[in-house]
């Protein structure tokens, strides 16, 4: 029997929807039989890793802890995406975001204010969007790939932090720890639930949601950029500004990323550490996809790999699997989702073709 | 008649999905016969053609040549049986030599010994001057097609398929062609030959067979034929001329380029030179030449796509608007339609009312707040439908759903209801089936009427002489004077086309 891929007349609406919930429930298959393999129930391994760790109201809280970065820049990246702009970088941003929000902790580190937090996250924003706005300018000005340049400056942001924490921002009672001072009260988000590190940081990440929802929808700004994304001459006929969207779309899923990094930093971690992020800018760009591009899917599908966090760690604590499964069962989504996403332009027939495809133009 | 036909097609069927393309279709071409493939775009001619050299296979049917039946596997089989092909887009490499470009196109039999004596052979016997050693990129179009005629009769075919092999030659050139395509047919080749130009058909082929919709719906004569009659078999319907009413031009200008020199922002593009245009109110300005002689520059600074150095090159209502961009362009009231309908001039995955939106935003105030007014802009894109006769099931469906000649109606009505005081046209029919082509033309007719003034860029030479008052040519960037057009004939035209009489003439139009 001949399995085929024949082309669509029309692309298919509902597959938009559909495909990624087929690579959702592909990667679960295929993790079963990963993890019989290595001679684990794979029904136990599947049930410690998506059901245990939101069993509990800790472990709800701590699942929306972890999204809340990835939904944050993923919303921001998608603006981007959209727009044809690669910013692969959201990990630097963050980081840089992150310490420029961290900075100014240090800096009021015996001072009390309620002004502190705000002004943590604006700083936080800037910080991300001057990184972002690098590889932007090195765009327009010398037409670099920004993929390369945002992707590099993430190392670069790396590196900074280290110094930062093993040098100048180094607790000076810390017992020589690569680690920064611990934040006080008035420099930390507030909680949400007690007795959990769920901050308010998730109802920014809500309203950040609402806010590129409204933006792609309905306004000006995501209509330039669907069509910019879309059909570049079009954008360049209606007298859209190119460069323009990209300053915007680049500072834009920066100054998310910074936000997000320094949400991480004063709701979660309360001080500065070699590792702020365990990969979200990273991980934000499947989320970003897996999310369709879409703020509302972005919120959906970055509570999905906030998961894939949590359910790594449970199965390294109680089944003893090695950590790196997450990134396993991050990778197996966005392989699976980029091949079912096939399925919107194609559909699969079986038997012997009746109609032999088109030859190519 | 006994004699046995070159090539019979009985009973061809081919579907793809959602569409029937060829639905049993039966054809016969006789030896020595030119015989014409006549129908509006995807009635079905190429499909049916693709068949025929072995590019692909049908779902149903049966075909004979010279009275034996045979499966045509591939574009090989179908050489060796004597099939030869000249395609509308051209498979050359520029940065090789005449000879070289043919040598990559045959069987490799043919290639041995001295083949560039035999192509000075073939291209004298039959009228295609051609110097093997030349390189490709110094050749014009009408050269370059000549290469792919005689590649093709140096495999001495007995059934030679033209497709759309006119549309992109001067008036002279293709009268050289038709002096070759009857001589091959007095040797006994016969001749597929597809066009939607009627007036060449009927000067030149025997028979034509007529398609609509994938069907076989008319065989005749075309010399018995006129071409209003031909053009109604292939609508299927009566063909509705523009009318114009005889009016007197004396309005003021509403769109001056002055001394225009841009240099292209393509590659082998071609540099503006010294142009100078006005079209006045109430006139529609055409604007002739072959396809790669400046239109898209020239398109894309009237859009504001790129702007001039010089600010009063062009002049919208006497206020210099050599930098404006597109928008501050529209604000001053001019409405534009790109070549490309798809993906310039409208977003393919996009419904239709923010296709209306994209262009009509400014002058429609369809942006309050920096928010898109969905309900203005899907009411705007309606009129539009309405007004146009656009067959869609409605607004909020994508622009790649519609036909090329109802999203072409579709941008030309989105523009002209903006009310502008100019539009730009480029290529307004261009693949646009008669009846759509019809209306679109009366309605730049009907918009100079009501006092707006229209500059159109076509390669259709019929179009241009059917709704211009005056007639200009441009040609490797530069500008003929423009002329009336009852005062010039379609011979003057098509030498200035083809860059004759250019050089001499002092460059000025007004």
């Amino acid at each position: 029997m001949l399995v085929r891929l024949e082309q669509r007349p029309e692309a298919s609406k509902s597959m938009v929807y559909v495909s990624p919930v087929i690579a959702v429930v592909l990667t679960v298959l295929t993790a079963m039989v990963m993890f019989a393999l290595l001679g684990v129930d794979p029904v136990k391994a599947i049930e410690t890793f998506f059901v245990e760790p939101v069993s509990s109201l800790d472990g709800l809280a701590e699942l929306l802890v972890k999204a809340t970065p990835l939904v944050l820049i993923g919303v921001g990246l998608s603006l981007g995406f959209q727009a044809n702009v690669w910013n692969i970088g959201a990990e630097g941003q963050l980081v840089i975001g992150a310490l420029a929000g961290g900075g100014l902790a240090l800096a009021f580190f015996d001072q009390q204010s309620v002004f502190l937090v705000p002004a943590m996250l604006v700083c936080g924003i800037l910080g991300g969007m001057v990184w972002a706005a690098i590889p932007a300018w090195l765009k327009i000005r010398y037409n670099t790939n920004e993929i390369l340049t945002s992707l590099m400056l993430t190392y670069v942001g790396l590196l900074v932090l280290s110094y930062l924490v093993h040098g100048p921002w180094k607790d000076p009672q810390g017992m020589n720890f690569p680690e920064s001072r611990l934040f006080h009260d008035s420099a930390l988000l507030p909680i949400l639930i007690d007795e959990t590190r769920l901050n308010v940081g998730w109802l920014i990440a809500l309203f950040v949601v609402v806010l590129g929802w409204i933006l792609i929808s309905r306004h000006i700004i995501g209509f330039q950029i669907k069509v910019i994304g879309q059909a570049p001459m079009a954008a360049s006929f209606a007298g859209f500004k190119e460069k323009r969207l990209i300053w915007l779309t680049l500072l834009i899923s920066g100054g998310c990323a910074g936000l997000a990094g320094v949400i991480e930093l004063s709701g979660a971690i309360g001080q500065i550490v070699p590792s702020i992020s365990p990969g979200y800018g990273f991980t934000a760009i499947i989320v970003a996809f897996l999310g369709r591009l879409h703020p509302v899917g972005v919120l959906f599908a970055g509570l999905l790999m906030a998961l894939t966090y949590l359910g790594g760690d449970s199965a390294q604590i109680t089944m003893n699997l090695p950590n790196a499964v997450t990134g396993v069962f991050q990778g197996m989504l966005l392989f699976f989702l980029l091949a079912s996403d096939v399925l919107i332009k194609y559909r699969v027939r079986f038997g012997t073709p009746k109609i032999v495809k088109e030859a190519a133009e | 008649m006994t004699e046995t036909p070159r090539l019979e097609l009985i009973g061809i069927t081919k579907a793809y999905p959602g569409v029937i393309a060829n639905n049993n279709v039966s054809l016969k071409i006789m030896p020595g016969e030119i015989h014409a493939l006549l129908g509006e775009n995807g009635a079905g001619k190429s499909t049916l053609v693709k068949f025929i050299y072995g590019v692909q296979k049908a779902d149903a049917g049966r075909v004979l040549w010279e009275g034996q039946e045979v499966q045509i596997a591939s574009p090989n089989a179908a050489r060796k049986l004597g099939v030869g092909m000249v395609f509308q887009h051209f498979s050359l490499f520029d940065a090789m030599t005449v000879e070289e470009n043919i040598a990559l196109g045959i069987s490799p039999e043919l290639t041995k010994g001295d083949l560039s004596g035999r192509i000075r052979d073939v291209s004298q016997q039959y009228g295609l001057p051609l110097d093997p050693g030349r390189y490709v990129h110094t050749l014009s179009v009408g050269e370059r097609q000549r290469i792919e005629v005689v590649r093709c009769l140096l495999q001495d075919p007995r059934l030679l398929i033209m497709d759309e092999p006119t549309s992109v030659l001067t008036p002279q050139e293709v009268d050289e062609l038709f002096k070759t395509l009857r001589r091959l047919s007095e040797e006994g080749v016969s001749i597929l030959y597809i066009s939607h130009k009627l007036e060449e058909i009927k000067s030149l082929c025997h028979t034509a067979t007529i398609m609509r919709m994938g069907e076989v719906v008319a065989e005749c004569t075309p010399e018995n034929e006129t071409a209003r009659s031909m053009a109604e078999m292939m609508m299927g319907a009566d063909l509705v001329s523009p009318e114009r009413a005889d009016r007197e031009i004396d309005g003021s200008v509403k769109l001056e380029l002055r001394d225009l020199n841009v240099r292209s922002t393509h590659q082998h593009g071609t540099d503006l030179k010294d142009i100078n245009l006005t079209v006045r109110a109430g006139e529609v300005l055409g604007v002739a030449g072959i396809a790669g002689n400046g239109q898209r520059e020239l398109m894309e600074v009237l859009t504001g796509e790129v702007s001039c150095e010089n600010p009063t090159a062009v002049l919208i209502d006497g206020i210099a608007a050599g930098r404006m961009d597109p928008n501050q362009r529209r604000a001053a009231g001019v409405g534009l339609v790109p070549e490309e309908r798809l993906g310039h001039g409208a977003v393919p995955d996009m419904s239709l009312w923010e296709n209306a939106f994209l262009s009509a935003a400014t002058r429609m105030h369809l942006v309050r707040h920096g928010f898109v007014q969905v309900a203005a802009s899907t009411s705007f894109a309606e009129k539009v439908v309405d007004a146009f006769r656009v067959k869609t099931p409605g607004v909020t469906h994508f622009a790649t759903s519609l036909s090329g000649g109802n999203l072409q109606k579709f941008i030309v009505g989105r523009e002209i209801l903006q009310n502008p005081g100019i539009i730009v046209v480029l290529q307004p029919t261009w693949g646009v089936d008669a009846g759509s082509a019809a209306a679109i033309r009366q309605a730049l007719i009907d918009m100079a009427a009501a006092g707006a003034a229209v500059l159109a860029v076509s390669q259709d030479l019929e179009e241009l002489f059917e709704i211009s008052d005056r007639i200009a040519v441009i040609c490797e960037g530069r500008m003929s004077e423009a002329r009336l057009a009852e005062n010039v004939t379609v011979e003057e035209v098509g030498l200035l086309m083809a860059g004759i009489g250019l050089e001499e003439e002092t460059v000025h139009a007004g």
